[in-house]
């Protein structure tokens, strides 16, 4: 690790002030990708302003079917919650399935959305449960937020405060897990409201995380585990790495939506 | 066996200081004035060093020097060498390029160490290490070893044309081809062994330490041997000679064979101490390890087994290319040869044997011993082809493996090993026993009701360890001898010290060795402190790897007892006016047989030391050395199970049963030997399903360099074990024991591979078997 200088920051405005401030500085949410690529001396941001200090980022509130998730709340937490799971438990359970113990009760749902990294969990479920993401300035719909591989809508100094989204009629989460790093090879998170399915797919886009359109139409016609068989999921637009080819990955798509839609119930 | 005795499952000694943190290990070690090095590394897999300019890097913060190849060599420090010479079958010697501690004029792998920096901090040194220029000439790299021999191919050392270190071979290779052509039925097949990263849980670490006063240097280090560390880096490196160079390996956190060897760091660190007047201290990071500690396994190997008409084998034929990396390694040429080639024969009677084995140099990190050296690819190269040959003759492989077993004892095999003892028939009975082998047809239906592909493979592996009869070895090129020594030192109060060559890095030899003392004087294993890894300690040794610590260091302890037993009687028939011949040794005490006269284990001690009533002429105090050289390998063999559940829709494999049935011989601590057989089934199952170092084939880059893209096994990857113990004991040496800190990397990853191919219909599957792979199996199989 290069040499940083770290702050602590008291509030959002304070955070959005002090990153203001430094233009080579960075958020410091939980640090489980930052702090670990820094090591490597792959990044090295002059100044952390720490994130994990503002009560204003923390925590789950509900209200009916109204989920709002403070950008600073750990994995663990979003796991354990009981509120939460009353009204959607499958985000429940993708936070549980998130690195391991240490990791979730590090990092935090708006590191994680925030970083966009294409084997994340969290981005499938914000896909699919339409949800909206809060910045420090602005409201910002999941299927504008996600841009590519790391890439979001956020500006330069723009600083995720929360998601919130209605809870869905249904949801469900499916990972094939990639054996070395147990990031997501392939994640489907499903959700049907009445508004219709949405359908995220995580870990397999050449382009990142996506929505399957395909899939959603014929799980809107029948919501059943066997309504996915038929999508077309093309092998072209899939990531093909050491871990898993184009056509593995776009054969685990198909899987993992339909046991996504069994979890669901 | 008392309750600390031989046999007894005492918990470990040591455990409650690892456990705590309380270890202390390399990194651990602080002396005043202590700096920190960082290693300049090349980032390319083959070039040439035009230039490095340290200028900048001298002016940074806290920096102390900057050490290059040339003035290492200017100061007369010596190659790196293979300390096991292996002739071609053409008679000449193996082609050995040199290896400098620090590159000279080229690189020949990722990671390849240029220059040393030494500085106040870590940090800085890593800092200036950064700012250190060095100039290369980029040039073509091959990395696989197939490629390496093909026309054209980049060349490593011009000490090797084509790349070719030896080409070797053993057993007899006209009866073998006469056994294939007259076969009714041969079985041929493509055997892919996987490298491997060891992965120790402890990284390397090193602390160089130069006293100008006394001329005088220590090594701290992360060495499975530091007795063999020091013999070399004197005698081969001419860091210093023995007397004035202290090798110490204070508790170290695995080593799995990647901690035999003697790195460049160890040297350079030694060097750099004396250069620049302080002492250095060096600790790898884990990508460091992934580039930099040698790997294992990488053999391509071709099999023609042939059968009778009865199905007995009546022939093998075996050629093997194994990719020993960018230099050789200490032991690096015995792996694939004298480790591997000899335990050919497996647990069968093969008439005739013929195995051939080229090596050769690729632009990758050197290949040597990792837990098993030789025996793993051995034992999986045969243990798929006869699970293959069964498939095709229509047989079962249990039966077809029964066909074949060797059933009488010693038995010499074409390819140098004479088994010992041995009995393979139980221990596959009770493997199949406890795998229920007869109810597998209905928990196959089960699994297919349930969207299941259901499969059960088998493996017999036999494996030769405790190495190993040094005028044997010595005959087939080895550098060194492999006995073992030991130290008894009673003390005045009766308690006990006991001084060994062996080493322990997570094997359990502070309980173990204790328990062997507790077992023969009845004292208890609080009272006996078992000393290792200080050259300035022990006198001499030769470490622990290939399973020897039980067989040869404890043997060696056991000539030491006997020799301080035999004195302590002496000393007790005095002091009771009994016969020599009378005295035995119980419980802590010393009694005249059939009578009730004893004396206290301890009072006898006291004797020895105050002298004031010692037989006449015998010299005071109560300690004995002992060196042990086996009269042969031992052979722990095996019957492993494995039965898998793999998921046709994502290819995952599921491992729902392992049944290991071994025989080690006789136990000392069963809890012990079981740990060792849970985390050598965890390695075999990492190999088989999980782990693979993969290189780019074009720009020689280690693609696996963290645990981000290397798959180790997690505990969530394994099954609960069912392991049973068969022993028949070791007849050569006074233990009756073997070896057992390999077996299950060995026996393992056949079993799973037979495993897997049962369930999915599809034999062409290469480890890792990968969800993936599978995946891509079957779908040639619809």
């Amino acid at each position: 690790m290069y040499e940083t200088s770290y702050h602590r920051a008291s509030s959002v405005e304070d955070a959005v002030k002090l990153r203001g401030e430094h233009e080579e500085g960075r958020y410091l949410a939980g640090g489980m990708t930052l702090i670990a690529t820094m090591k490597q001396r792959l990044a090295a941001p002059t100044d952390l302003i720490d994130l994990r200090h503002i009560p204003d980022l923390a925590g789950i509130s509900i209200d009916g079917r109204n989920v709002r998730i403070g950008a600073g709340t750990p994995h663990a937490e979003v796991a354990k919650s009981d509120e939460l799971r009353a009204v959607c438990p499958a985000l429940c359970n993708l936070a549980g399935m998130i690195g391991d113990p240490h990791v979730r009760h590090m990092g935090t749902i708006g590191g994680s959305i925030a970083n966009n990294d294409p084997a994340a969990d969290y981005p499938a479920a914000m896909l699919a449960l339409g949800a909206t993401i809060i910045t420090d300035r602005r409201w910002i719909a999941a299927d504008e937020f996600f841009v590519g591989l790391f890439e979001t809508a956020l500006e330069e100094g723009e600083m995720v405060t929360a998601v919130t989204f209605e809870a869905p009629e249904k949801a469900g989460y499916a990972k094939f897990a990639n054996p070395a790093s147990r990031y997501a090879l392939t994640g489907v998170f499903v959700a049907k409201s009445a508004d219709g399915v949405r359908v995220g797919v995580t870990g397999a886009g050449a382009n990142g995380v996506f929505r399957h359109k395909g899939m959603e139409e014929a799980l809107g016609v029948n919501w059943a585990p066997d309504s996915v068989a038929g999508a077309d999921v093309d092998p072209k637009d899939m990531l093909s790495d050491m871990h898993a080819s184009a056509a593995y990955r776009a054969n685990l798509v198909k899987v993992m939506a339909k046991r996504a839609v069994i979890a669901a119930g | 066996m008392g309750v600390e005795g031989i046999g007894a499952r005492v918990t470990r000694k040591e455990d409650k200081r690892f456990l705590t943190g309380k270890g202390r290990y390399t990194d651990d070690m602080t002396v005043p004035g202590m700096k920190y090095a960082c290693f300049v590394r090349s980032p390319y897999a083959h070039a040439k060093i035009i230039g490095i300019d340290a200028s900048a890097a001298r002016q940074m913060p806290g920096v102390i020097d900057v050490l290059d190849g040339k003035q290492l060599q200017a100061d007369g420090i010596g190659n790196l060498i293979c300390g096991w010479m292996i002739h071609s079958k053409d008679g000449s010697p193996m082609k050995m390029g040199a290896w400098r501690p620090l590159a000279v004029d080229t690189v020949r792998y990722v990671g390849d160490a240029v220059a040393i920096v030494v500085a106040d901090s870590y940090l800085e040194a890593r800092d200036a290490a950064e700012a250190v220029s060095v100039e290369y000439e980029e040039m073509p790299a091959v990395t696989e070893a197939i490629a390496a021999m093909a026309d054209g191919a980049p060349q490593l050392h011009p000490e090797a044309p084509g790349n070719l270190i030896f080409d070797w071979e053993l057993g007899d290779g006209v009866a073998a081809d006469q056994a294939i052509a007259s076969a009714v039925h041969v079985t041929e097949i493509e055997i892919h062994n996987n490298r491997l990263s060891p992965n120790p849980m402890e990284p390397r670490a090193t602390l160089g330490i130069y006293d100008a006063a006394e001329d005088h240097y220590t090594c701290y280090t992360t060495s499975q041997n530091p007795h063999v560390a020091r013999l070399v880096m004197s005698a081969f490196y001419n860091v210093a000679p023995e007397n004035k160079l202290r090798v110490i390996a204070p508790d170290v956190g695995g080593g799995f064979g990647s901690k035999i060897y003697i790195y460049p760091e160890e040297i350079v660190c030694l060097w750099a101490s004396k250069k620049t007047g302080v002492p250095v201290k060096w600790t790898s990071d884990r990508t460091e390890a992934f580039l930099t500690d040698a790997h294992g396994r990488d053999h391509v190997s071709k099999v023609k087994m042939a059968f009778d008409s009865d199905h007995r084998i009546t022939g093998l034929k075996v050629d093997t290319i194994a990719n020993l990396g960018a230099y050789m390694s200490l032991f690096s040429s015995a792996v694939p040869t004298y480790l591997y080639a000899t335990l050919l024969s497996g647990q069968y009677a093969i008439p005739a044997i013929h195995a051939n084995v080229r090596t050769v140099y690729t632009n990758t990190v050197p290949v040597d011993a990792y837990r098993g050296a030789g025996r793993p690819e051995a034992t999986y190269l045969l243990e798929r082809t006869i699970e293959t040959a069964a498939r095709e003759l229509g047989v079962s492989p249990a039966e077809l493996r029964r066909k074949n077993f060797i059933r009488s004892f010693p038995y010499q095999t074409p390819v140098i090993m004479n088994y010992d003892a041995g009995d393979y028939e139980t221990s596959v009975a009770a493997a199949m026993e406890a795998a229920d082998w007869a109810g597998f047809s209905a928990r196959r239906a089960d699994a297919e009701s349930r969207g299941k592909k259901r499969g059960i493979g088998m493996s017999c592996y036999i494996e030769a360890c405790g190495i190993a009869p040094s005028a044997a070895v010595g005959s087939l090129g080895a550098g060194v001898g492999l006995w073992e020594s030991a130290e008894v030192r009673v003390n005045a109060v009766g308690t006990i010290e006991v001084l060994t060559g062996s080493h322990s890095h997570g094997q359990g030899h502070e309980t173990t060795f204790a328990q062997l003392v507790a077992e023969r004087l009845g004292v208890s294993i609080d009272s006996v402190n078992i000393v290792h890894g200080d050259t300035d300690k022990v006198q001499m040794g030769m470490g622990t790897y290939g399973s020897r610590s039980g067989a040869v260091g404890m043997s060696a302890v056991v000539k030491a007892l006997d020799k301080v037993e035999a004195k302590a009687k002496k000393i007790a028939a005095h002091m009771m006016e009994a016969d020599e011949s009378d005295i035995v040794i119980e419980n802590g005490e010393l009694k005249v047989a059939g009578t009730d006269k004893t004396v206290p284990w301890f009072q006898v001690a006291l004797a020895a030391y105050t002298a004031h009533n010692l037989p006449g002429g015998m010299e005071p105090g109560l300690k004995e050395t002992a060196f042990y050289d086996p009269a042969n390998f031992t052979f722990p063999a095996g019957c492993y199970i494995a039965e898998v559940e793999v998921d046709p829709e994502t290819g995952k494999t599921d491992i729902v049963q392992f049944v290991a049935a071994d025989d080690f011989g006789n136990i000392i601590n069963p809890l012990i030997v079981e740990g060792q057989v849970h985390g050598g089934l965890a390695q075999g199952i990492g190999q088989a399903l999980l782990e693979e170092v993969r290189y780019d084939p074009e720009s020689g880059q280690l693609l696996t360099a963290s645990y981000m893209d290397y798959a180790m096994p997690r505990a969530d990857d394994l099954p609960s074990f069912k392991l049973s113990h068969q022993n028949t004991p070791c007849p050569s040496n006074p233990l009756g024991i073997k070896g057992c800190g390999e077996a299950g990397a060995i026996g393992s990853p056949p079993a799973l591979i037979n495993a897997i191919t049962d369930a999915i219909g599809n034999n062409s599957l290469t480890m890792p078997a990968t969800p993936m792979k599978v995946w891509q199996a079957l779908q040639s199989v619809h």
